[in-house]
């Protein structure tokens, strides 16, 4: 009988720990995926953030580090100067990268630093028990944040893919969701191509991906992956905000 | 080879090239710039990284991803830039990766003063950062020692798979001595625990200090401590300076061991018998020689330019046998021969 579905090679056989509905696993599969089809698991290596995804460096079947919280992108760049020839992806949450980390994301970014970033905005922290994020919607409710998000006393939410675009110097800057079909095929093209940009040398690329967290926002998966659609997109736009092949034709 | 006349922290730099390093992560800050500018001419010219990174903390971290492939990285920075640090350190740390770190010290706490200080000591010696562990720590006390020790850093972190500091001063990077550079080496890794891509023909190694079983992590940390027991063991140097015949011992490192020594010759001429114990390991600490020191001597005198750091080893060393004395400056001051000298004669028990 053919095989038409299997696992990546790039993930290992170790549960996943996420819980019931969360999209970790569809973005997990999808880095997976990339690794496969371009064909270079062996010369991969990942460094993982501190949050959810901190124990994916059981999941993803390459060399794997585990990097001090928000502190991913200087260790990729560490990584990548030392092996120019080597591929170095981080995958990382919202407070690791937009709050805690975002010092080293923009300095990475800025320096063009040619590596792929996959990160995974669910608009809280999860790891921690569903506290306020730099990325937690105005009036959202969370555990630190119980009468809702008040923009007036914390300010507003921070837009990665629309800051990081700011900058004169990142190549490629992506929003894609998971939560349908058509949009995780959608995930799946860009971050195909933020692997393919690094293979051809061209710089930093960076894949929002917008994910459900149902435990922590109190929703059922169905539910949250509706919410999705009606409050994350509306909120964080999906699409190409950095392309700098089209910009050089 | 010929001697040349280096500044100390520019010695620093060109023996980290010599021994092989090719990767420089480092933040501007006085007194220890030097290291960074230097290496920002040299390493481009030799395929090596010199990156000015965006902090202290960007900095360490790059190191550490450079040590996670199995090469030979370094950073540089002063005391509040090595407070940074510290969270970096215990990842090194806690993931036993070879690594060095130098501080060129300066007056704390806080944003102190630019002026040469020892008064990190404690953080150096005693971990610095958070959890279980230590780092082995290098006093240079000449620019001769700082390339000298910034060569046995970087081996000694390898051997043990550790992080390494070199503890220097303000006066040690600042000041010019003529210096025999080390032969160059070429560095080749061989470290199969490195991330450098399983090229399919292995499973993936994974650079981790996170151990959610406590068995675990206590093993782990207790792997590690008889990691350290082997260093204290094998690897403590220090140097004696007249003490074969002293009555009163001067401990001292860095530049107010320099000092202690000009104290001790005008001691001596005076018919005082002063000597030196001069730690060059601060961790391990030459605890042994101390203790067996306190068998023949009056006392000790701890010279150093902080409120009292080292004293606390000292006195632990030495099981309280014999009263210690500290003499010492803060601040970016530095205790000139004549308050050592001091600090002998009432030892001694004369007036001064």
């Amino acid at each position: 009988m053919a095989v038409v579905f299997k696992k990546p090679e790039a993930l290992t056989d170790a549960p996943l720990h996420y819980c019931p509905g969360c999209t970790h696993g569809i973005i997990h599969r999808l880095v997976a995926e990339a690794i496969d089809d371009l064909g270079i698991l062996g010369r991969t290596v990942g460094v993982a953030p501190v949050g959810c995804a901190v124990m994916s460096y059981d999941y993803f079947s390459c060399d794997m580090v585990e990097a001090a919280h928000g502190r991913a992108p200087a260790v990729a760049t560490g990584l990548k100067r030392a092996m120019p020839d080597r591929i170095i992806f981080t995958y990382q949450g919202d407070g690791d990268l937009a709050s805690i980390g975002m010092a080293e994301t923009v300095h990475a970014a800025t320096r063009n630093e040619n590596i792929t970033v996959i990160f995974v905005n669910n608009a809280i922290y999860g790891m921690t028990g569903g506290q306020m994020a730099p990325t937690s919607l105005p009036g959202q409710v969370t555990q630190t944040s119980p009468y809702g998000r008040d923009v007036k006393t914390v300010g507003y939410p921070i837009k990665v893919c629309e800051l990081l675009s700011a900058l004169d110097a990142p190549y490629y800057i992506e929003r894609v969701a998971v939560n349908n079909v058509k949009n995780v095929l959608a995930a799946k093209k860009a971050i195909n191509r933020a692997f393919r940009n690094q293979i051809e040398g061209k710089g930093f690329s960076l894949i929002e991906v917008i994910s459900s967290c149902p435990t922590n926002w109190g929703m059922t998966p169905d539910n949250a992956l509706k919410w999705i659609d009606t409050d994350m997109i509306p909120y964080y736009p999906l699409g190409v905000y950095r392309d700098k092949s089209k910009e050089a034709e | 080879m010929a001697k040349v006349l280096m500044k100390g922290n520019e010695a620093i730099a060109e023996a980290a090239i010599r021994a092989g390093c090719r990767h420089y992560f480092g933040y501007p800050i006085t007194p220890q710039t030097e290291v960074a500018a230097y290496m920002s001419k040299r390493m481009p010219k030799i395929g090596g990284t010199f990156l000015q990174a965006e902090s202290e903390i960007s900095a360490v971290n790059m190191v550490y991803g450079v040590a996670s492939a199995g090469l030979r990285a370094m950073t540089s920075s002063s005391s509040p830039g090595v407070s940074l640090k510290q969270e970096g350190i215990s990842y090194l740390a806690g993931c036993d990766l070879p690594a060095l770190i130098v501080n060129v010290q300066r007056g704390g706490p806080g944003l102190g003063g630019i002026q040469p200080s020892q008064s990190d000591y404690f953080q150096a010696t005693k971990g610095g950062g958070h959890g279980d562990y230590h780092l082995i720590v290098l006093a240079p006390a000449s620019v001769q020692e700082m390339a000298d020790l910034t060569v046995k850093a970087f081996d000694l972190a390898d051997k043990y798979r550790m992080p390494a500091m070199l503890l220097a001063d303000g006066t040690m990077g600042q000041m010019m001595e003529p210096v025999e550079l080390p032969e160059p080496a070429e560095y080749k890794p061989d470290k199969p625990w490195t991330v450098t891509g399983t090229e399919n023909r292995r499973e993936h190694n994974i650079v981790n200090s996170l151990y959610l079983v406590p068995e675990q992590l206590e093993q782990k940390n207790l792997e590690r401590y008889e990691k350290y027991a082997s260093v204290e063991k094998n690897e403590v140097m220090y140097e004696e300076y007249m003490t074969d015949d002293a009555d009163i011992c001067v401990v001292a490192f860095g530049i107010a061991a320099r000092v202690s020594k000009n104290a001790i010759t005008e001691a001596r001429k005076r018919g005082i018998k002063a000597g030196l114990i001069r730690p060059i390991t601060l961790w391990p600490f030459p605890s042994g020689v101390i203790r067996k020191t306190a068998d023949k001597v009056k006392g000790f005198i701890s010279v150093e330019l902080s409120m009292g750091q080292m004293i606390e080893d000292i006195r632990l060393a030495e099981e309280c046998k014999k009263p210690v004395t500290l003499c010492s400056r803060v601040g970016g001051m530095i205790p000139s021969p004549e308050e050592v000298l001091n600090a002998i004669i009432k030892m001694e028990g004369g007036e001064n």
